[in-house]
């Protein structure tokens, strides 16, 4: 008789408990492509984080496509009215859905955070329309870098090239000693994010801005331009014949294995490098593309967090928001994805010589203005220009179209798209 | 009374259920080729404007050549490989069984492990150009697969020998149904064996080339798989084919409307293609 009391007290103790759990947790439903090794390893450290503030995480995550069969899921149920608490979307795709009057305010959260302070303009500018917080940024990866394989310079006697020239005279000398110069995949994207690099390293940061940002026709055809498209097919002579196609891990793998000298990617190539088992500045180097050393092409992942009407969900949703933007977040996040955190204020101490040199590129040249979004990883442009601009990209690179005609054609391809 | 009604009525879920989500959506993609659609379906009527833009715009002429070549070449090969070896199995011979299923089996895999596969065959590096270098001619040279004037080429390839073993099977069973008296007879009155097939068993497979071309026909257009897993339309675009076209720009630029347009002009190919065709097959039957 008095065991069944003290059970029915415990259960209402219990029930109590319970009740009051569900009262003050939301829930976030987050859609995602982050699904493979490392980086689903990094989002669940937030999921994590969420859960010990009391809060439930259902995943939404949409593999494959580069996000773009998430996107199309995003769609779906954003036009049937049922979105998402977040979805990670970036650049100025955000600002398209910012216009569908969708995406909920977070300026609450950034004052009591001084995200204004922690994260750079440019990057800040991204995350907001008409001048409120709707998006948190997450990670930043450099595009502008070259990775390199010591011994396969010290085999051919060349240096680390910082300019054009130097480029092209260490692209001949491992050529000489038997080796592949450049080591390419030959799909859009891979050539675009060389081909960017190239624009920025070129031209400069004024000239990156007027036409890979504003895209602007004139700039586009102008001779600079010419002089990009000719360095560009100058690289091509130094790839082997079977890049067509190649997948980028794989062309990383030929600079890891010696077979080749240098490789255009983002610092998400480190990943392989480290897999590998290879160590930065021994078995590896990563240089700034030449001629952009004071130039920091960035791909800044980010959610965008939609209106929800239950208050509970809304807290959640906040909460969220703060976590992400947190130190210890940052952290974790970042040193499993192999990017580097987008605010100010973090210990270098848990990174990798490559991130840390990143790091302070970041805060540099966030002060003297090359800090500037990538449009090759859709940060700059809408994606109809910037498809356009790929189109270009790639025709002129896979065909024997001449300089002169890519500038013309690619400022017309632009003013299509525009349209 | 319920018997003449149950039919229709088992029918009609089906049937309704075909009207919304074939024909109803497609003169959704027909109403939203006509609107400025971006990244979601909008309603604003701007007319035809979208496809005067995709008649300038150069990738859609390359992917509409290249259908045009892959769908020529696809055709015309998987009809005669299929045909030949039709008629080859059908030389009552030893292991004919064996045989017809080593040529159907490549039906059995998905266009996506043909293209992986072919991918690696015809890759400079890793197959044939590879195998023959190493076997001694130096040489030799095959890069269909990284040049950008050839790459359509090997879609056929690929493409032709997944086909070709169904169209075999087709025509097989074409063969067979032909009444054995009405050869007799033939050679009776002295006919040749070129002159039976060419007069005789060729004109009176009319009804499998009929069912082939359509099936082909479709194939064909709609290829997007292959192309994908094989070249991902590349070098560059130059692999390119409609389908892709679409997807690029409906699902991954923001483009819909435009998306929408080049879907109806898929749309139309089909069409002009098939009705006629239809038409006269039926009408002829009609008379018959």
């Amino acid at each position: 008789m008095r065991g069944k009391r003290i059970l029915t007290g415990v259960a209402t103790v219990l029930a109590i408990c319970v009740a009051t759990t569900v009262a003050w947790a939301g829930e976030v439903e987050v859609l995602h492509w982050w699904t493979s090794g490392g980086e689903a390893a990094a989002v669940q450290q937030l999921q994590k984080m969420l859960n010990t503030e009391g809060h439930t995480w259902k995943d939404f995550a949409v593999a494959g496509g580069a996000g773009a069969n998430a996107m199309t899921a995003l769609k779906s149920r954003a036009v049937s009215g049922n979105p998402p608490t977040a979805a990670q979307v970036k650049g100025p795709q955000i600002q398209e859905w910012a216009d569908l009057g969708v995406l909920t305010n977070l300026d609450d959260v950034a004052k009591a955070e001084t995200w204004e302070k922690l994260v750079p303009e440019v990057v800040a500018d991204i995350m907001k329309a008409d001048g409120k917080w709707v998006a948190v940024p997450v990670n930043v990866h450099r595009i502008n870098w070259m990775w390199c394989n010591p011994m396969v310079f010290q085999k051919a006697g060349a240096i680390y090239p910082q300019t054009w020239d130097e480029f092209f005279a260490a692209c001949e000398k491992i050529q000489k000693a038997g080796l592949i110069p450049v080591a390419f995949g030959g799909q859009p994207w891979q050539e675009a994010t060389a081909w960017e690099s190239i624009v920025s390293g070129v031209g400069g940061p004024e000239f990156y801005k007027q036409t890979m940002i504003q895209a602007d026709e004139k700039a586009l055809a102008s001779p600079k331009m010419v002089e990009v498209f000719e360095i560009f097919r100058k690289i091509k002579k130094y790839t082997d014949r079977n890049a067509p196609g190649r997948d980028w891990n794989l062309a990383t793998a030929m600079v890891i294995r010696g077979e080749a000298g240098m490789q255009f990617m983002g610092d998400w190539a480190k990943g392989e490098f480290t897999a590998a088992g290879k160590v930065p500045g021994q078995d590896y180097d990563a240089l700034t593309v030449p001629g952009t050393a004071d130039a920091f092409l960035f791909n800044v992942d980010s959610f965008i967090m939609f209106e929800v009407k239950d208050a509970d969900a809304k807290k959640a949703q906040k909460a969220m928001a703060r976590l992400i933007l947190s130190p210890d977040f940052q952290v974790v996040f970042n040193v499993n994805k192999g990017s580097i955190p987008v605010r100010s204020g973090i210990s270098e101490d848990p990174f990798d010589a490559v991130a840390v040199k990143s790091m302070a590129d970041f805060m540099a040249t966030a002060k003297s203005g090359g800090l500037m979004p990538s449009m090759a990883h859709e940060m700059a442009v809408s994606p109809a220009v910037r498809g356009a601009m790929f189109d270009v990209v790639t025709n002129f690179y896979n065909s024997d179209m001449s300089p002169q005609d890519a500038a013309r054609k690619l400022a017309a391809a632009v003013k299509e798209a525009k349209m | 009374m319920l018997e003449t009604a149950l039919p229709k009525l088992v029918v009609a879920p089906s049937f309704v259920v075909m009207i919304i989500f074939i024909y109803g959506f497609i003169l959704w993609t027909l109403y939203i080729s006509m609107t400025k659609s971006t990244f979601l379906p909008t309603y604003d009527f701007v007319g035809l404007v979208q496809y005067a833009k995709l008649w300038r715009i150069e990738r859609w002429w390359v992917a509409c050549r290249n259908l045009l070549v892959y769908g020529g070449l696809f055709i015309v090969l998987c009809t005669t490989f299929g045909l030949l070896l039709a008629i080859f199995l059908d030389q009552k011979i030893r292991i004919e069984g064996a045989l017809r299923t080593i040529y159907l089996y490549p039906l059995a895999l998905s266009f996506v492990v043909t293209g992986t596969a072919w991918k690696w065959i015809l890759n400079p590096g890793l197959g044939i150009e590879r195998l023959v270098r190493e076997m001694g001619w130096t040489s030799f040279t095959f890069d269909w697969l990284v040049t950008s004037e050839m790459s359509i080429y090997c879609v056929v390839i690929a493409a032709v020998w997944q086909s070709t073993g169904f169209v075999m099977a087709m025509f097989l069973a074409g063969l067979r149904g032909i009444d054995d008296s009405i050869i007799k007879a033939a050679q009776v009155d002295g006919a040749g064996l070129r002159r039976i097939y060419w007069k005789i068993i060729i004109p009176s497979l009319r009804p499998v080339f009929f069912s082939s071309f359509i099936i082909l026909t479709h194939i064909a257009i709609k290829s997007f798989d292959l192309v994908v897993v094989l070249t991902r339309g590349g070098p560059g675009y130059s692999s390119d084919l409609p389908a892709t076209f679409m997807y690029a720009y409906a699902f991954t630029r923001g483009r819909l409307a435009m998306g929408a347009a080049s879907a109806m002009i898929m749309f139309a190919m089909v069409m002009a293609i098939i009705v006629p065709y239809l038409y006269s097959e039926l009408r002829r039957k009609r008379h018959a």
